[in-house]
């Protein structure tokens, strides 16, 4: 077995749909015209072949995954595989019976998400009334003993109240905090201009993250993700194309990552049409951008090239229209220009609040 | 964590498994996981909130006459660090 190419984890897009409306959610623009959501049994069977693959994390997402009414079979089977199962919610809906049983089935952890301390902006951001909900969705993970995990987007309108966040993950016990700065794809790059911090606001979060970090150390994890906006390089997105993670969306459609589908010109297949395996190591979607012989200059001759593996390949197709170019995130890639100027930008309109593009299934519509 | 009382435990979030692929056995928690010599195993098999660290020494060295005891209290500690620092560990209370 190639170890270079061995999947941990397996991201189940269980459905798009959601009852919230964040302007950077990570679901494709069009996520409306794919409603199809593949049943029960064609997700126990990936998890089936997903595990027999490698895979021994499963990450049960969406859109909102309580949507889903066959959540309780899925995660007693993934149980029964002896998957570790992590299911990313927004907390809503949920109630402490549905979690109880979800627990009793098999369920290792739970991810909740929270836009902000403040119940105002945190609805706001979230663009639906929901923070109240969130607080009592966490008292219940933790009140049954499983572990926490907050995960919180960061961006301009909320990165100042990075100590609340802190303050608010210790007080409900959380086990991990993840303070993940916005990916700008997808929703977040159509609404960048109102989301993207200013440097200073970056040093400044990074700065307190890495205080709590020290002090919570083996009690809470604190994790801050930097925007490669502000880094000199990119991030290894998805530790490598095809590499760690599959995920398989609504209908069915395996990827090497959430908006890999959204590259025009790659072909990927569907988890009802062929097995997991044949997928992952034949089809020409995984295998486009794996080793070297696609890396371009000046990735090809440089040394992080094992560490980043030129970066994302969703943000170069949607900031410079090719995907085979280097990350324009790095600071020696031909595009970088894109990212500077959006930096600029940020830095020229601190203190004003742009208008959210929600996400809406109605074309691009703003409100 | 060189407390000669202490009795550590794993923390519930953890959980060990074998490895089909590599024959190894990873201790899985939120997100991640470790992958596992056979020595980091047979001490993770001890955190049960049983064993004192002497005791651990004293078991490991029987099953490993090869490794001297002064080695293995350094292996026992080093990977208990480990596991302390990433908070896999029952917190003492
Ligand atoms: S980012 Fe927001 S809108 Fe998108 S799926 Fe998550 S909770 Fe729903
Ligand atoms: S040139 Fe390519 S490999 Fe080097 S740091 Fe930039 S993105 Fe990474």
């Amino acid at each position: 077995m190639n170890n270079e190419h061995r999947p941990y984890t397996l991201i189940a897009e269980l459905t798009y749909r959601c009852p919230l409306r964040c302007p950077y959610c990570s679901n494709p623009r069009d996520f409306a015209k794919h409603e199809n959501e593949i049943d029960t049994d064609t997700w126990l069977r990936v998890f089936h072949e997903a595990e027999a693959l490698g895979v021994v994390q499963l990450n049960l997402t969406g859109g909102e995954p309580l949507l889903r009414d066959d959540l309780e079979p899925l995660i007693e089977g993934a149980g029964k595989l002896d998957l570790y199962t992590n299911l990313i919610t927004s907390g809503i809906p949920l109630t402490f019976e549905r979690l109880s049983r979800l627990r009793s089935l098999g369920l290792d952890n739970v991810q909740v998400s929270i836009q902000s301390t403040r119940s105002s902006l945190s609805d706001r951001i979230a663009g639906a009334p929901s923070f109240s909900r969130k607080l009592d969705a966490m008292h219940w993970v933790t009140s049954l003993g499983l572990p926490l995990t907050i995960n919180v987007v960061l961006h301009r309108e909320n990165i100042s109240e990075i100590e609340e966040l802190i303050d608010l993950a210790e007080r409900v016990s959380a086990d991990r905090l993840e303070l993940a700065n916005t990916q700008y794809l997808g929703w977040a790059l159509k609404n960048r201009a109102a989301l993207l911090p200013t440097r200073e606001q970056i040093e400044r979060a990074r700065t307190v993250a890495a205080e709590a970090k020290a002090r919570l150390c083996g009690q809470m994890e604190v994790l801050f993700v930097t925007p490669d906006y502000y880094s000199e390089y990119p991030k290894s997105c998805m530790e490598g194309w095809g590499r760690r993670f599959i995920v398989v969306n609504p209908e069915g459609l395996a990827l090497p990552c959430h908006l890999a589908h959204t590259i025009p010109g790659l072909r990927f297949e569907h988890v009802t049409q062929r097995r997991l395996a044949d997928i992952w190591h034949h089809s020409a979607g995984f295998n486009r951008f794996r080793g070297e012989d696609w890396l371009p200059d000046p990735c090809r001759t440089c040394d992080r090239r094992t560490i980043d593996f030129g970066g994302c390949r969703c943000q170069t197709f949607h900031v410079m229209g090719d995907a085979g170019m280097t990350d324009p995130a790095c600071s020696l890639a031909p595009g970088h220009g894109h990212i500077e100027s959006a930096r600029t930008q940020a830095s020229r309109t601190t203190g004003t609040s742009v208008r959210f593009d929600y996400r809406t299934a109605r074309g691009y519509a703003s409100r | 964590m060189t407390l000669t009382t202490v009795r550590p435990q794993l923390s519930p979030k953890v959980r060990l498994r074998f490895d089909r692929q590599t024959g190894r056995h990873l201790l899985l928690y939120p997100e991640t996981g470790l992958e596992l010599n056979d020595t980091a195993t047979a001490i993770a098999r001890l955190c049960t909130g049983e064993w004192t660290i002497d005791g651990m020494v004293d078991h490991l060295t029987r099953a490993y006459d090869n490794v001297s005891p002064d080695e293995i209290r350094r292996e026992v500690c080093r990977f208990l660090d480990v596991l302390a620092d990433r908070g896999l560990l029952q917190r003492l209370s």
